[in-house]
């Protein structure tokens, strides 16, 4: 890997410049690297982060790289990754006017990483520089425990995606969890509205916290407490008890519970252990974001690469290359889904309703299909609404709230359906639904959405993991592995309660009948609990329906 | 009347239980449903898009994405790999990296087998809801834009060519057999630790199987690495016997003698060939539609990782020949045709070991090869007695150096209950011939390592 030119480099620093005149913003500061392909393919298994820890894992898919090569030669690869400064990887032999392109694209997504919300975890440190402590600790780790790291390496990875994102950025809103504030809390929040119902009590309390602040900002927290305390002598012993009760925590993924409460991980001797989980578990939660916000971020890229290039006065007489290599990108596939162009459209048409207006109440109301069309308030606000959108939302907010009716119309979208043809062996597609529910529904169900479980411990030391049931079962051959990790972490018995479809017998099930003549196969949903315990997987039904608390 | 309905039709005469008739009237069915009777209760998997994250800038803007560069420098790790997944096991974990993982096909036509390790890390993911095992035919949905009414029929994709691979098969387009061998080799070389041909015995007409060596056999008068003696003294001794220096009766004296320069002989370095016996080996296999799904994905990995570990070690010098069989057995030439064609017809062991022996004997493979019969089927045979499979097994016996049988069930019937499986049991050659004879059933759900474990029994 190398820095691009000093040529290439004045140009991006030139794209910088038309980029903020049009509104985006992002550090100044960003590393453009030239990669072969034999960086890529380095890369790749890394997930394109240049020092992230080594695991085996990584070497096998390198191996199964050059099997998938020879098979699929396009991979996944991000162009730029969200660290500080943002980092950007490009082939060495593109012409200037197709750097520029890439450049504008480039900074879309730098522009996206640094202002949504969804990447708020990710702002307070660099990434690649933390991501090689890490490697450098599991090097010195390994040469201390040997082959051990990468157990305990694998074992994590296996519930990394259980990993509490939504709870992580939750955490950063929330008040501090001890001290004045957090009795304060419980002073309102449970204690007031546990033992007094009189809603003006409540508000008589605001009042008088409220006034205390005003008349002395400093002391006034404190002095409302003592004088709470003076009026409710029980409260500084309940609100121990509150304390304690809440160990252990409900809502904390199953990395932080085993780094909190495993007694396995927490001996003397394994606590190196600990080190690794938290490891795992930041690296994942840096990820999280990324695909979540695919649609978005491409879309957002996309929609001013284009706005950008087509203004900038350097490419001149490029444009057809550019429309060339533009259309690959962001052209609707007859059949498919690609995040790019979705994303862009859905952006462009907000742009334009805002622009109009026509995100109102008042808009809203009418039916009549001519006044529709030529709706116009003219607000002059339709950037200020695609910005506040890139700021504020991810993936599958940004598909449910605006696809509607009217885009999926104007782009003569629809849900395509795959059925097969036995006459003639092929897949036939066809036009399924072009319902703007449907096609909703058809994305989101293309997004990325990890199983929630809930995790506790029961009476007798098992940990028991709850699978939320969501209308989805869990890959059945994926849970011994996990498991087996698991109640190593753990050490000591692993319970996981999980639904899964049971087929209902029909009577047209008849034996020996050839299976195509079945009709289609009704399923009930069924409980089971898988328990691993001596490295030994049962799966049972369990009787009780219901969610185990 | 349709030859099978007929066939059927004579058995049936003959007695056949509820069982052996529901599993034929079966597969039946399947031969008469209009060909690929393979589609018509296999789940096939539905083409796919790229998916959300398969769209990506580098592929899309540099179009100089990755080319078909091979990363080197990985391939020194295998062993070491494969030497921490040893590792695994002895510390309690199930091993992890399976090898000879056949990947799917692409979709558009250079369809590319390749064997490579691989490994999954297993998580707690959702998976889709299988309304029905069988595939009643619909895909994932996935998005579209442009002209059509609602139900409107937009296109259309084969769901494979006549030979088309399967999830199982190696999918190879035209040309390809070069990578199947090379990579093939790759995969013997990890297994050939494992494994040896049992029983190869002298056969006469010779051949290398293995690589030469190099030894100090040759002769060479005058100069060289080693002196041999005895020979040195028996060149002088002539010597002077010529010249008349050494006459009959009298002593002679080792110090009188003459030696001339080309008289001492040298054994010097040279390259040998190392003489085995020749092999030839038989890969039977059974297309027929109980076969289909997870049987034949199991009997072509376990066939392919036998091909692979005799293209290493023997370095292509035993001969293979590929049979397949339904009711009728027919041979193939390729490893590729063999691994990849299906059709759905009934079963009949007996056809396939009829075709082996009648080749043996033709070409009298006997005099000049050890001969080895590897056969895959799900146990089905609608020679439910092995009336006329058992003669010719035994037959086959007489030559043969080993005749390996796979039954990878296919669970329809109940398990270990198989025809092939009954009849082989119950005619006592498993006993009588052990050394000959080798039987290795397999639940549906077996994985890698279990196959391999097969191979291993039918060559121990």
């Amino acid at each position: 890997m190398e820095l691009i030119s000093q040529h290439a480099k004045k140009i991006m620093e030139g794209c910088k410049e038309r980029a903020r005149d049009a509104g985006l913003s992002f550090q100044d500061e960003s590393l453009e690297y030239i990669v072969t392909n034999r960086d890529l393919l380095q890369l790749s298994p890394k997930m394109m982060i240049p020092t992230l820890y080594d695991y085996w894992v990584q070497d096998v898919e390198v191996l199964k790289e050059q099997g998938r090569y020879e098979l699929y030669p396009n991979n996944p690869y991000e162009t730029v990754i969200n660290t500080r400064p943002p980092i950007s990887y490009y082939n060495d032999n593109n012409p200037d006017w197709l750097n520029v392109m890439i450049f504008y694209h480039v900074i879309g997504h730098i522009d996206f990483f640094q202002n949504n919300i969804f990447f708020r975890h990710t702002r307070e440190y660099d990434f690649t520089g933390r991501a090689l402590s890490d490697k450098r600790l599991f090097a010195k780790l390994r040469s201390e425990k040997g082959r051990w790291v990468d157990y305990i390496i694998e074992f994590s990875r296996a519930v990394d995606n259980l990993v509490g994102y939504f709870d992580v950025l939750a955490g950063l809103e929330k008040t501090a969890s001890s001290g004045v504030e957090a009795m304060i809390d419980y002073y309102f929040d449970v204690f007031l509205q546990k033992n007094k119902k009189a809603i003006t009590r409540y508000v008589r309390e605001i009042e008088l916290y409220n006034k205390m602040v005003h008349d002395d900002p400093v002391e006034a927290e404190r002095r409302f407490l003592d004088s709470v305390k003076s009026r409710h002598p029980e409260f500084e012993s309940l609100y121990d008890k509150s304390r304690k009760e809440k160990k252990p925590r409900e809502g904390i993924d199953v990395l932080r519970f085993l780094m909190e409460y495993s007694p396995f991980l927490n001996r003397e001797d394994n606590r190196w252990m600990l080190t690794v989980l938290e490891v795992i578990r930041s690296t994942s939660l840096y990820f999280q974001p990324q695909i979540r916000t695919k649609i978005m971020n491409e879309g957002w890229a996309s929609y001013w690469h284009e706005k950008l290039f087509l203004g900038d006065d350097r490419i001149g007489g490029h444009e057809v290359e550019y429309a060339l290599v533009n259309a690959k990108v962001t052209s609707m596939p007859r059949v498919g889904l690609n995040p790019y162009a979705l994303g862009m459209r859905l952006f462009d048409y907000l742009e334009e309703k805002a622009e109009k207006g026509k995100i109102s109440f008042d808009y809203n109301r009418i039916e009549d299909k001519y006044r529709r069309r030529h709706y116009d308030r003219k607000t002059g606000r339709g950037k200020e609404f695609i910005f506040s959108i890139r700021e504020n939302s991810a993936d599958s907010m940004f598909i449910n709230s605006f696809i509607d009716q009217e885009f999926v119309d104007r782009h003569r979208l629809f849900v395509a359906g795959k059925r097969l043809n036995k006459e003639r062996m092929t897949w036939q597609y066809y036009v399924k639904s072009r319902r703007a529910e449907d096609y909703r529904q058809m994305v989101s169900d293309s997004l990325y959405h990890p199983p929630l479980v809930k995790v506790s411990v029961d009476a007798d030391g098992t940990l028991i993991l709850n699978h939320v049931f969501e209308g989805k079962p869990l890959v059945r051959e994926y849970i011994d592995a996990t498991l087996m990790g698991l109640e190593f972490l753990w050490g000591g018995k692993v319970c996981l309660y999980t639904s899964e479809p049971v087929p209902v017998k029909t009577e047209a099930e008849q034996e020996g009948a050839a299976r195509t003549e079945r009709p289609k196969q009704e399923i009930s949903w069924k409980r089971f609990r898988y328990t691993m315990s001596g490295r030994k997987l049962v799966r049972e039904p369990i009787e009780v329906h219901g969610q185990r608390e | 009347m349709n030859p099978l309905r007929a066939l059927y039709d004579n058995l049936k005469q003959r007695g056949l239980t509820p069982e052996q008739q529901r599993v034929i009237e079966f597969e039946l069915r399947l031969a008469e449903q209009n060909g690929d009777g393979f589609a018509a209760h296999a789940p096939i998997e539905a083409p796919r898009g790229p998916g959300l994250a398969g769209w990506n800038d580098l592929a899309l803007m540099d179009d100089g994405s990755p080319s078909s560069l091979i990363p080197l420098s990985a391939l020194n790790t295998l062993d070491a790999l494969l030497e921490r997944d040893k590792q695994r096991e002895e510390d309690g974990f199930p091993r992890k990296i399976r090898v000879g993982r056949m990947m799917k096909p692409g979709r558009d036509g250079s369809d590319k087998v390749v064997v490579v390790p691989s490994t999954v890390e297993e998580k707690l993911i959702h998976d889709q809801v299988k309304a029905q095992e069988d595939g009643e035919g619909e895909g994932e949905d996935e998005g579209g834009t442009g002209e059509g009414e609602e139900g409107e029929i937009i296109g259309e994709q084969p769901v494979r060519q006549e030979q088309g691979p399967g999830d199982s098969g190696a999918g190879q387009g035209e040309g390809g057999a070069h990578e199947l061998e090379s990579n093939a080799y790759d995969l013997g070389r990890i297994l050939t630790e494992q494994f040896k041909l049992p029983n190869l015995k002298d056969k006469g007409k010779k051949r290398s199987l293995t690589r030469y060596t190099y030894d100090l056999t040759d002769k060479n008068r005058g100069f060289g690495q080693i002196l041999d003696k005895k020979a040195t003294l028996r060149r002088i001794l002539q010597t002077n016997i010529g010249l008349g220096r050494i006459s009959g009766q009298e002593r002679v004296d080792p110090l009188d003698l003459m030696i001339a320069p080309r008289d001492r002989v040298y054994r010097i370095l040279s390259r040998e060939k190392d003489y085995e016996s020749q092999a030839v080996v038989f890969f039977v296999r059974d297309y027929s539609g109980s076969m289909s799904g997870k049987p034949t994905e199991l009997i072509v990995s376990q066939h392919v990782l036998i091909y692979s570990w005799l293209a290493y070690q023997y370095q292509n010098q035993v001969m293979t020949r590929f049979i397949l069989h339904d009711t009728e057995a027919r041979e193939v030439v390729s490893f590729h045709t063999y691994a990849n064609l299906r059709v759905a017809g009934g079963t009949q062991v007996a056809s396939a070991y009829r075709l082996v022996n009648k080749l043996v004997e033709r070409e009298n493979l006997q005099q000049d090869y050890n001969i080895y019969v590897f056969h895959g089927t799900d146990g089905d045979d609608w020679d439910t007695k092995g009336e006329e499979t058992l003669p010719e097994l035994r037959k086959m016996l007489r030559y043969a150096a080993r005749v390996g049988i796979t039954i990878a069930e296919n669970g329809y019937g109940v398990s270990g209950k198989s025809e092939v499986e009954r009849y082989v049991r119950k005619s006592g050659l498993l006993d009588e011939r052990n050394d000959l004879l080798r039987l290795d059933v397999m639940s549906k759900d077996s994985n890698e390592g279990r196959v391999i474990e097969g191979i291993k029994h039918l060559i121990s």
